[in-house]
């Protein structure tokens, strides 16, 4: 059900009734290891190329997370899935290993929340019963695809980020327990301008602000409702610009309470420059990390903001800016 | 930023573009002018080593030395990148690796290890150079107008 511009409100509160997180080598030295369902010792996970890869994470994200949703993938309604590849092949080559019916979406490394809401909308509304929203990334896929070949040497900027190698998926139900969806915010593409792609965190900033000041407009609901706040992948720099935009549009977040998942996935590795990044990286942070966190009864409601830089290498060089997206979905502890 | 560039900005982007800036790390050009500086005099190093043994146990005179020196250091380029340590040097490095000839032979292997899944025409062929081929579009067609313009002087003297 809408509510303000460009809100919905699920009167249902359709049910997360089970979610997967799966890693690469490189997240699984990270300080979020123990909340991965499975992590890879290599980027090549046995495969030939880093695409097959990729759809391997995928693959497993969905069958762990329908697994854990204790449902076989017959059940399953529709599947909502996208990633980062070209023609989101990840997630078209993974449905068609699954055979679910399966509908592809795009929104970068915001893919996870906006597969998320459609998926409560479709529970919501009683146009399914279980509904599996799923993405991935992978860190040399994404590097030979948008910016140089892996192993060419060439020196990042502070405010670059590093790709998460990983996929994460969640079952939404209409029944059942778990922790469940209250209301999502549809975002609106906001483009100041920016046009580095070393620098997504700060192009991206803004259109979370958009996003988290029309969620709290829309719903009409005090800027302390959630007991966290969760950007997808601004980063250190993202965070930080964030952190002082808030403020200045009247935002009254208690700032403590804002966190990204682009910071907590690597901790202070100094390796990954500003943070992580991709569309696995709010998606295993989240599935993962947050919702152990949650059901564990740390917190009682939360807010993910997923960020989406939606250029391609070719608007890069033909020197456009990068129009960015943020959708929110909250999040609560079945009460 | 350019003035051009900022005319086609409105003024919310300009501000938040300024707001933005303020929070970028600074690039540490000191530390990285330092590290390319060590890198690439120390690539040089290494290759005039590797000259001198041509000359001096090979029996290659000083211009003849030139060609398989080259060929080392692209040699020893490509390994790295094949190990996958290049990158990392890199990162440490910048312009000290990337600078060399050894910099020109990485951007050429590190294209054509990415393309392999793709099959040797479509994918190694056809991708290895996609760094490189501007570096030796550019160069040829700047020899060109300069090996013209000295013919001319040339002719003129």
């Amino acid at each position: 059900m809408r509510q303000g511009y460009q809100s919905w409100v699920f009167p249902s509160r359709p049910v997360i009734a089970g979610t997967s997180a799966i890693g690469g080598p490189f997240e699984a030295q990270g300080p979020l290891a123990d909340d991965f369902d499975i992590l890879h010792g290599h980027l090549m996970i046995g495969q030939d190329s880093w695409e097959k890869a990729e759809r391997v994470l995928l693959e497993e994200a969905c069958d762990k997370a329908i697994e854990k949703a204790g449902l076989r993938k017959e059940q399953i309604h529709f599947m909502l899935a996208g990633d980062l590849m070209n023609q989101t092949i990840s997630a078209s080559f993974s449905a068609r290993t699954l055979a679910i019916p399966f509908l592809g979406i795009f929104g970068a490394c915001s893919t996870s929340m906006e597969g998320l809401a459609l998926a409560a909308q479709l529970v919501d509304s009683g146009s399914a019963d279980y509904v599996l929203a799923a993405t991935s990334s992978h860190n040399a896929a994404a590097e030979k695809q948008y910016r140089y070949p892996t192993e060419y040497g060439s020196q990042k900027p502070p405010t670059a980020q590093w790709t998460v190698t990983g996929a994460g998926a969640a079952v939404v139900a209409n029944k059942g327990t778990g922790l469940r969806i209250q209301a999502a915010t549809i975002g609106r593409i906001v483009d100041m301008g920016m046009s580095d792609p070393f620098n997504m965190g700060g192009a991206m900033a803004p259109a979370a602000l958009a996003t988290i000041e029309t969620h709290f407009r829309d719903l009409q609901l005090p800027h302390d409702h959630y007991d966290l706040i969760v950007t997808g992948d601004l980063g250190k720099v993202g965070h930080s610009i964030l952190s002082e935009l808030l403020p200045q549009h009247n935002v009254h977040v208690p700032l403590e309470r804002y966190v990204d998942c682009g910071m907590l996935i690597y901790g202070d590795n100094p390796t990954v420059w500003s943070g992580g990044s991709g569309c696995g990286c709010s998606a295993t942070v989240t599935y993962g990390h947050l919702m152990r966190r949650m059901k564990e009864g740390e917190w009682n409601r939360i807010l993910v903001v997923a960020t989406g830089a939606l250029l391609s290498p070719i608007s890069y060089q033909q020197k456009e800016s990068i129009p960015c997206i943020a959708h929110a979905v909250a999040i609560e502890a079945d009460k | 930023m350019a003035d051009e560039k900022k005319k086609n900005l409105t003024l919310s982007q300009q501000k938040y573009q300024e707001l933005a800036k303020r929070h970028e790390p600074p690039r540490p050009l000191v530390r990285n002018f330092t590290r390319a500086f060590l890198v690439g005099g120390g690539i040089c190093l290494v290759g005039q080593a590797i000259q001198e043994i041509f000359i001096r146990y090979f029996h290659f005179t000083e211009k003849t030395a030139g060609n398989p020196t080259v060929a080392v250091l692209i040699f020893i380029s490509a390994l790295l990148t094949g190990l996958g340590l290049y990158d990392r040097i890199a990162q440490w490095a910048g312009a000290g690796t990337s600078v060399p000839v050894t910099g020109f032979a990485n951007s050429i292997t590190s294209a054509a290890l990415d393309h392999r899944s793709e099959g040797f025409v479509l994918g190694v062929g056809g991708n290895m150079f996609k760094l490189a081929g501007s570096v030796i579009v550019f160069g040829v067609a700047s020899a060109f107008i300069v090996g013209l313009i000295k013919t001319l002087i040339k002719m003129g003297g």
